[in-house]
């Protein structure tokens, strides 16, 4: 059983990547297809989060909590399993310039259907209760990201 | 004692504290004005699982996470 364990744990860990700086988009896109030739699926969404250049920023930086970011994720992969499907990501810790990319992320579902609707359920999730947090990077400055963060679910707990 | 830790943009050390219940937490952490402020806005784990009753029971060696407003991506 232990074995077992083991086996799920090293699975699951191999599709969350986390990067520090920007994201090679193209390699891992590529990668991800590779790795999924032959499961027979017939849809593949990947989704790009690129980095805009506005309000004079130079970059954008990120803090990731890793263990609560992980359980998150496994619960992701456990729903996506459910319905056929397969769930990845990938995230930068740190600086990221603009015109590059901090985050991709990517379903692969035997139909479009269940591809298409978990993609939107999966990217907006991501964004409300990943435990990751962004700032501005201007002149060197390091901004938390305060007015475009969301409270996470069981905010106020202890308020 | 229970160890709490404030995550990203709170930039506080990790403190340690005697606390029987998430209760205690919130009480001692209110003592802090500034703290205080993050607090209605900050979501909870222990030993990295979310949760969501103040009456959650703590013992020692417990770690307390205080996650504040996200946005990743």
């Amino acid at each position: 059983m232990e074995i077992e364990y083991l086996f799920y744990l090293l699975f699951v860990v191999v599709n969350m990547e986390l990067y520090n700086g920007p994201l090679e988009v193209k390699e891992i896109f590529s990668r991800w297809l590779d790795d999924e030739a032959e499961s027979n699926y017939g849809a593949y969404i990947p989704f790009v989060g690129t980095i805009r250049a506005e309000d004079g920023i130079e970059a954008l930086s990120f803090d990731i909590y890793e263990p609560v970011l992980q359980k998150w994720f496994n619960e992701w992969q456990e729903r996506a399993k459910a319905l056929g499907a397969v769930v990845k990501m990938a995230h930068a810790i740190g600086d990221v310039p603009v015109h590059t990319s901090s985050y991709v992320s990517a379903v692969f579902s035997p139909k479009r259907r269940v591809a298409l609707e978990l993609i939107d359920e999966f990217v907006e999730d991501f964004k409300a209760n990943a435990p990751i947090w962004k700032y501005d990077v201007k002149d060197g400055k390091r901004i938390y990201a305060e007015d475009r963060s969301t409270a996470m679910s069981g905010a106020g707990l202890l308020a | 004692m229970v160890k709490v830790e404030f995550l990203g943009p709170i930039g506080r050390e990790p403190v340690e504290m005697e606390a029987s219940s998430l209760k205690d937490v919130a009480k001692k952490l209110k003592e802090d004005k500034e703290l205080a402020s993050w607090l209605d806005k900050c979501a909870v784990a222990l030993n990295d699982t979310m949760v969501n009753d103040l009456n959650t029971p703590l013992k020692d060696g417990d770690r307390v996470s205080i996650l504040p407003p996200v946005c990743g991506g």
